[in-house]
């Protein structure tokens, strides 16, 4: 039997040639991103932004009414409702900002929330209540806080662990390919508006943990290359590794994808937010292993001279383990 | 390599076919067969979104406790001062600042004033709750510390959550969880609830019962326009009473708590035939309620429930049975949640719902449905893409997938582990990451067969090389999965968990069971080149 072969054997893509063109890109992506960001802000769901969230389906329809329902709900006179599809089309969450003061009596706010239920059940007799949920302005900034937190921690934990395990400059690549992942992954869900929830905050981490995956795989075959070609250059030897591994690198992309795909499609629509954060860092997080994690460590002076010390150290640290010193 | 000692061989199956065999009880339960109840059947607990349910987060305010436990020391202080022998006089009494103030109208009493009030500044603790200064000679200030009020806030948190679990328990529901969450917070979870208004009536509701004298002397437009006479102070009537909108000018002292109660009942008043709760206090309590009736007859007085007035009925006679009827406009139901409530205690201190999170049932059978779909594809075009790529070595991926999902589920139900809606995606995500350690290991085994390495050594150097990039990918992931356990909440610690008990199990199918298959059949078939 003939097996499928990805990529061909012994590929040879000078990947590194056009690193400078694609670090501009990245840079302004991440820029960009950042400027999406601030400038149209993230649509928070009821988890970080507090107030009332009320998810209904609407059992008889092809899709929602949301104007409509907009106007519905914007006419009970608790502000601006937003008012989105919330996976399937029939499916939709109604956010009323909490009122003033709701922080100190709660029981207002979850009042509104039953209230704005009732009201469009009676309009619409087969809207069916799928949740509803309330979060307190307080509770949303603890969520909040300790998003960015994790977020934070997530990345300087494993930024540490490759410091470690590796060598500072290895760790301060890995760092900024996460630094990239997370930057236009928050741009994407700025410019789609797409609702950011603690769900999206959960599929982030799960990016972070994959993308460094692959960006480890490909930093392992450096380190191994380092010591076997000690008078390549630097560049040669970061497309060998990249190529080396390339095969590996699309293979677990795709079974990765594969796997995503029908949850996308078939899925719950509630995850529909949480799994498209993941297919799309799945792309970002591949792409960075290959065109940023690699070529900062040439930028970062990692040369096959230097790496021969640290070998040496390393050699150094196994014999301490070892016990021979 | 090839070297695969039978005990090792057993041992792997046992653990393997152990962990797969816990699954077994949850699968057969989506699946709606019953599983014989003579055998064990760990389950795999559903998370409120998939069950359905409501999930409540309770908080006290410190500040409340803090003023409640002042509140009551000046009480305390009142009474001791009231029955001093002979009488200590005191006045401009002030709690104001969080600090208790009063002045002795003799000097000379300081020194017995002292005495009797040290003693009762200790409390049941060890925790020293307070702070006297005698200022000017004659005021004594009463000052809180810190640490008698932390100690305060946890013994009202501790009894609130006990509070909770009883009102809760009376609902009837199943498998509720109430937690206590940091300094001053309540976790309530209850699947499958069908009513949660209900249920957050019931939590939200303190139910401090107070019987007080009305103040007769008050004047009528004084007291709407909310000004009480000295020793009275001023409740509004409940929502739902004739009286709704006004206010009523109560006695300060001289009333009773419902502390004493030992139980309470719904029921109707034979004669009017209106909605009402019976209660019945214990001996103190009822002794109490007996003077206070004997002595007042004919006299109105309020019953008050976490500060609304319910009603204000005249005393028609004495009661000294121990027990007591309380009207105020009820409905069948919320007589019989005002009794669930008074029969299961009153919370210590206020507590309000600051986050509240309902899913309806509808939604969560639909998604478990909707996971396992998109799981099934996505294992079948997973397992479509390691056969076609690595041939048999793909089947050993395979079967060490199918495993893998296994265990994974037979440990999530071992340890009692919640599967949550974000859970379904961290299982799908498992499967397609699962299999990064036979990608990497069969590109390796390639790489080196490339190289002119004969089969068993390029298998050998394939597991070898590629173990060191499985370690370290894999461990920066369960780092970014105790990142995501730490923060999350509820059901993003559910994908949390998948994610990690994924990596684990997947580690150990993906490395050292296909490693087992791969050595056995080296061995048998002693192939001189394999299709990789």
């Amino acid at each position: 039997m003939k097996l499928l072969k990805l990529v061909p054997d012994n590929t040879n893509i000078k990947f590194l040639k056009l690193r400078v063109p694609f670090f501009v890109l990245s840079l302004v992506l991440i820029l960009g991103s950042w400027a999406a960001v601030a400038v149209n802000g993230l649509n928070f769901g009821v988890d970080f932004a507090g107030g009332q969230e009320v998810r209904m389906t609407f059992e008889e329809r092809e899709t929602a009414p949301i104007p409509q329902l907009r106007e519905l709900v914007e006419g009970l006179g608790y502000g601006s409702p937003v008012v989105q599809e919330f996976g399937a089309p029939n499916q939709v969450s109604v956010r009323v900002p909490l009122p003033e003061g709701a922080e100190d009596t709660p029981g207002a706010a979850r009042a509104i929330g039953d209230k704005v239920i009732a009201t469009i059940t009676a309009e619409y007799p087969d809207a069916r209540k799928d949740g509803n949920d309330t979060v307190s302005g307080k509770v949303a900034g603890e969520f909040r806080d300790s998003a960015i937190l994790a977020l934070l921690a997530a990345m300087a934990a494993v930024s540490l662990y490759i410091w470690v395990r590796f060598e500072w400059q290895f760790g301060v690549g890995a760092m900024f390919a996460l630094v990239h992942d997370v930057s236009v992954t928050l741009g994407l869900f700025a410019l789609t508006q797409m609702e950011f929830s603690l769900q999206i905050v959960a599929a982030i981490l799960a990016i972070i943990g994959y993308s460094l995956n692959d960006t480890i795989v490909v930093y392992d075959r450096i380190r191994e290359n380092l010591k076997k070609y000690r008078k390549m250059d630097m560049g040669d030897l970061l497309d060998l590794s990249v190529n080396e591994t390339l095969a590996r690198t699309v293979m677990t992309s795709l079974t990765l994808f594969v796997a995503l795909i029908p949850l996308l499609i078939f899925g719950p629509p509630s995850l529909f937010g949480m799994v498209a954060a993941i297919t799309v860092g799945l792309f970002i997080g591949t792409y960075s292993s290959i065109y940023m994690a690699g070529p900062l460590l040439i930028w970062m002076g990692v040369t096959t001279n230097s790496f021969v010390q640290t070998e040496s150290a390393l050699d150094r640290q196994e014999k301490i383990a070892r016990g021979e010193v | 390599m090839l070297d695969f000692p039978l005990w090792k061989k057993l041992s792997l199956w046992a653990v393997t076919l152990a962990a797969s065999l816990l699954a077994l009880p949850s699968l057969v339960n989506v699946a709606g067969l019953d599983w014989p109840a003579a055998l064990p059947d760990p389950q795999v607990n559903l998370g409120l979104d998939l069950a359905g349910g409501s999930h409540l987060l309770l908080e006290a305010k410190a500040d409340d406790v803090r003023a409640q436990r002042l509140e009551n020391m000046e009480e305390t202080v009142r009474q001791l001062m009231r029955n001093a022998k002979p009488r200590i006089r005191i006045g401009d009494v002030s709690t104001a600042g969080g600090e208790l103030s009063f002045m002795l109208e003799s000097a000379a009493d300081i020194d017995r004033a002292r005495g009797l009030i040290e003693p009762a500044m200790q409390g049941a603790s060890t925790v020293r709750e307070w702070e006297l200064q005698v200022v000017d000679g004659q005021r004594i200030v009463l000052t809180q510390t810190d640490a008698g009020v932390n100690q305060a806030i946890d013994d009202a948190m501790a009894s609130a959550t006990e509070v909770v679990r009883r009102r809760i328990d009376e609902l009837g529901t199943r498998e509720p969880t109430i937690i206590r969450q940091g300094d001053t917070r309540i976790v309530v979870q209850v699947p499958g609830l069908q009513d949660p208004e209900a249920l957050k009536a019931l939590v939200g509701k303190t139910a401090q019962l107070e019987f007080k004298l009305v103040d007769l002397n008050a004047l009528p437009s004084n007291v709407e326009a909310g000004i009480a006479p000295a020793g009275s102070e001023i409740f509004p009537f409940a929502p739902g009473t004739p009286e709704q909108g006004s206010s009523l000018a109560v006695r300060r002292l001289g009333g009773i708590r419902g502390d004493n109660l030992t139980g309470a009942q719904a029921g109707k008043d034979p004669q009017t035939n209106e909605d009402v709760v019976n209660i019945t206090f214990d001996a103190q309590g009822g002794a109490k309620f007996a003077k206070l009736t004997t002595e007042n007859v004919g006299k109105p007085f309020a019953i008050i429930l976490d500060g609304q007035v319910l009603s204000a009925p005249s005393i028609r006679g004495p009661i000294i049975g121990g027990s007591a009827q309380i009207s105020g406009s009820f409905t069948a139901e919320s007589a019989s949640q005002l009794a669930i409530a008074l029969r299961s205690g009153a919370l210590p201190v206020p507590l309000a719902i600051v986050e509240e999170r309902t899913v309806g049932p509808d939604l969560g059978a639909d998604s478990i449905r909707k996971g396992l779909l998109a799981m099934g594809i996505g294992s079948l075009a997973v397992i479509a893409l390691m056969v076609a790529s690595y041939g048999r070595f793909g089947v050993y991926a395979t079967v060490a997938l199918v495993f893998n999902v296994l265990m994974l589920l037979g440990i999530m139900a071992l340890g009692g582990f919640t599967l949550t809606l974000p859970g379904i995606a961290g299982f799908v995500i498992t499967i397609g990451a699962a299999v990064d350690a036979n990608v990497l290991i069969n590109e390796r085994i390639r790489e080196e067969r490339a190289r002119g390495r004969k089969v068993v050594a390029a298998v050998e150097t394939g597991y070898k090389e590629a173990s060191r990039a499985i370690f370290d990918a894999n461990l920066t992931n369960v780092i970014s999965g105790v990142a995501l356990f730490a923060f999350g909440s509820g059901p993003v610690r559910g994908f949390a968990v998948v994610l990690i008990i994924g990596i684990i199990t997947s580690v150990f199918t993906g490395v050292t069971l296909t490693r087992m298959f791969v050595a056995g059949w080296l061995r048998k078939a002693r192939p001189n080149d394999i299709n990789i």
